[in-house]
């Protein structure tokens, strides 16, 4: 204890929080697999499991990373421009729902499925 | 003194130098930006997977048993990988050195059941036929759609590329905390603290790797089992 100098070395948080933590965790990925096998359309399924994964990923991110007791400095230097650039690479989907509806289309009966696979 | 004084009334000192802006050492500080830099790099891959999955036919192949119930107990595994880690962190914090690292061993336990069973479930696939650029024949015929189009057989691209290169991380993680382990009693406790934000990240990533890629490619109506 006595290396204390600039920085702190204390770890805040007991045991019980992460095992609280830990317990969450496990629920939220109960409720996905579970989730898995209710019938609903992709979309509503993608922003569901979505929101829980980031629900997930900040509770790792703020506990058991310990970000939440780290100085608010540094969560401002690391959190906002992670996901500004994450946000930048959805400029990618407007051309992938376009080329879905570049796909030919049949007019008269589609032929058959390929019995064997080319290697 | 005086400095200290105005380190304390004033934190633009921080910038002027001699003092930590962020109250963290600067190894820890590269481990958050290693942390960032390798978030992008999976978001990158994530975002190209669903790139692909909206631009074509794309099989949802998942059967309960094996790929489910195997990836769901893979994921209870890094969670409570994390878990023993966060408390190797807790007790390095408290100068118990022998307790820190019989958590870490206890994590890298659980770190190594994940390679095992994720070897497992690409075993079963890869014996079901699936490829890099191939999918089973079985899996063609099930979801060409009524229109002809055949489901892409990228899938398997994106699913080696993404969850290898996730496994690839764990593995990494292993041999690191095996020698932070080790070395547990030479190290200060930032050094464990560091490994053990590595390994969070770890487990951070497969919480969006797991719904994005088991989750949504369930076989609901067990297609491939009827």
């Amino acid at each position: 204890m006595s290396t204390h100098e600039h920085v702190e070395e204390h770890f805040a948080g007991t045991n019980k929080l992460f095992i609280s933590v830990w317990i969450w965790l496990v629920v939220l990925t109960a409720i996905e697999v579970f989730l898995a096998y209710k019938p609903m359309s992709i979309f509503l399924m993608l922003t569901i499991l979505l929101g829980l994964s980031i629900i997930k990923a900040a509770l790792i991110v703020a506990y058991f990373m310990h970000l939440r007791f780290e100085r608010l400095s540094l969560v401002l230097t690391i959190v906002p421009m992670l996901v500004v650039c994450i946000c930048l690479l959805f400029a990618f989907f407007p051309d992938s729902f376009r080329s879905l509806g570049l796909r030919y289309q049949f007019k008269e009966s589609p032929p058959p499925p390929p019995v064997e696979q080319e290697h | 003194m005086s400095t200290e004084a105005r380190a304390v009334h004033f934190p633009a000192a921080d910038w002027e130098g001699g003092t930590h802006p962020y109250r963290v050492g600067h190894r820890k500080l590269g481990m958050w930006l290693f942390i960032v830099s390798d978030s992008l790099t999976f978001s990158a891959l994530l975002i190209g997977y669903a790139y692909l999955r909206a631009s074509n036919v794309w099989p949802t192949p998942f059967p309960f048993y094996p790929s489910i119930v195997f990836a769901s107990v893979m994921t209870f595994c890094l969670l409570s990988s994390s878990l023993t880690m966060v408390f190797g962190v807790s007790a390095s914090s408290r100068g118990d050195k022998a307790a820190a690292r019989k958590w870490i061993l206890a994590t890298m336990v659980f770190g190594a059941a994940f390679i095992v069973l994720h070897l497992i479930e690409w075993n079963h696939l890869m014996h079901d036929g699936l490829g890099p650029f191939r999918l089973p024949e079985h899996w063609v015929q099930v979801f060409t759609t009524t229109d002809g189009q055949l489901p892409s057989p990228l899938f398997g691209a994106t699913f080696f590329t993404i969850t290898g290169l996730h496994m690839f991380h764990v593995a990494t993680g292993l041999i690191y905390l095996g020698v932070i382990a080790a070395r547990v009693k030479k190290l200060n406790h930032e050094d464990v603290e560091i490994s053990g934000l590595y390994w969070h990240f770890v487990d951070l990533v497969w919480m969006f790797v797991f719904p994005l890629i088991y989750i949504m490619s369930v076989d609901i109506g067990g297609h491939l089992t009827k």
